[in-house]
């Protein structure tokens, strides 16, 4: 159990999805514009990577282990993020209307997230069992949360500074990301 | 048509960059720009998936149905990908391990759907090859630069070798008595070299 909070911990701030690991950088950029649409994206995330996590854990021990097919692996994750995003899809809006609502544009867009897809890879290679594929993928959403909405809640106060025309918009993001991250090291002594 | 096909691969060169004016495909551009040789090959991977994706998403354009053709995309970009990480793997083992997952996180790169959706499922051919011509090499030569960039600042030198091209070593660039500016190889240094980079894209494309 010590075991599985230390590594849950290190998923969230040490090796953080985001800052550290340099994973789902586009949805990052994307969707941090507001505290609105930032704290969707991080709910959509948490909800599909735990999934995800779980099932290509399945798939890649029961199916491509077994039956010697390791080189689809990279086809098979994918093919089943895109089934997985699509089924929560249809399901969230047929039984929980107002969660649909709330995720709605931003499931399609998980499918081309790499921190997904990325987090289901970095799970098979460091050979976690199930329990520890689950706390890493759950840990790391989180981590993709935290620091999305962290960076929306700076992103938003950067609107109301003057920046430089030529750092505006992509340019003072990046720089302020790289704060972000440079923030983030302050955890590396903690486990 | 000639003429056409050139503009197609010029434009990617310069007009339409990939990560600095589309900003798309960053976690790779961030995460293996440590070093000149990873950036290049990591290009030189990518400029590989995207001709062969295009070219065939070109060639089957009239037989996807409009409704499934994501999933056919994708799963074109995910045959290529497993295609050159075996290649990689088989003959530049060195450097698929320094890449890392980041060879199969080339399937989730928005810059070949995205070239696949707007440009080869609407266009020829040869003009769906020059344009993933155009913007690998444009890719490449990004990543490239922004490597170049960090390596120096972060170890003052630049050593590596691409595989079955050339080697280069160019040690202590600025002179013996230089500290290695050891942040610049590290997370924030990614993030805030691109931010520095984009800048200087956009004052000079303001003259």
């Amino acid at each position: 159990m010590g075991d599985l909070i230390i590594l849950a911990i290190s998923c969230i701030l040490i090796n953080n999805i985001l800052l550290a690991q340099y994973l789902g950088n586009c949805p990052f950029l994307g969707t941090s514009k507001k505290m609105e649409t930032a704290v969707g994206m991080a709910m959509a995330v948490v909800f599909v990577l735990v999934m995800a996590g779980a099932i290509t854990w399945i798939v890649n021990t029961y199916l491509l282990i077994k039956y010697n097919l390791i080189y689809l692996q990279t086809i098979a994750f994918i093919l089943v993020i895109a089934a997985l995003v699509q089924f929560v899809e249809m399901f969230l809006k047929k039984s929980i209307p107002a969660l649909y609502a709330g995720l709605g544009i931003f499931l399609p867009l998980i499918t081309t997230n790499c921190a997904v897809m990325g987090v289901c890879l970095i799970n098979v290679k460091e050979e976690y069992t199930f329990i520890e594929a689950l706390v890493t993928s759950f840990a790391y959403a989180v981590g993709f949360g935290l620091a999305l909405v962290l960076f929306a809640g700076v992103r938003e106060r950067i609107l109301l500074a003057r920046v430089p025309q030529p750092l505006q918009d992509t340019s003072i993001a990046l720089v302020t990301a790289g704060i972000l991250s440079l923030t983030f090291f302050a955890f590396k002594g903690m486990v | 048509m000639a003429k056409s096909l050139v503009q197609e691969f010029t434009k990617g060169l310069w007009k339409e960059i990939p990560p600095f004016r589309l900003v798309l495909g960053l976690c790779p551009t961030l995460a293996v720009t440590k070093a000149v040789e990873n950036g290049v090959g990591m290009g030189i991977a990518f400029t590989a998936v995207l001709v062969g994706s295009n070219i065939l998403v070109s060639l089957l354009r009239n037989v996807i149905p409009a409704k499934v053709r994501i999933a056919c995309y994708i799963i074109i970009i995910a045959t290529f990908v497993t295609l050159i990480d075996l290649l990689m793997q088989a003959y530049a083992f060195p450097l698929s391990q320094k890449l890392g997952i980041f060879i199969p996180l080339i399937v989730v790169n928005c810059i070949v759907l995205g070239r696949a959706e707007a440009f080869a499922s609407k266009n020829g051919v040869m003009a769906s090859t020059a344009d993933a011509f155009g913007m690998g090499i444009g890719y490449t030569f990004a990543l490239g630069a922004l490597a170049a960039v960090r390596e120096l600042l972060g170890t003052g030198s630049l050593v590596g070798e691409i595989p079955y091209l050339f080697k280069y070593s160019v040690t202590n660039v600025f002179g013996p008595h230089f500290q290695p500016f050891d942040f610049m190889i590290q997370a924030p240094g990614a993030f805030i070299g691109l931010g520095l980079m984009l800048c200087l894209m956009n004052l000079a494309a303001k003259k």
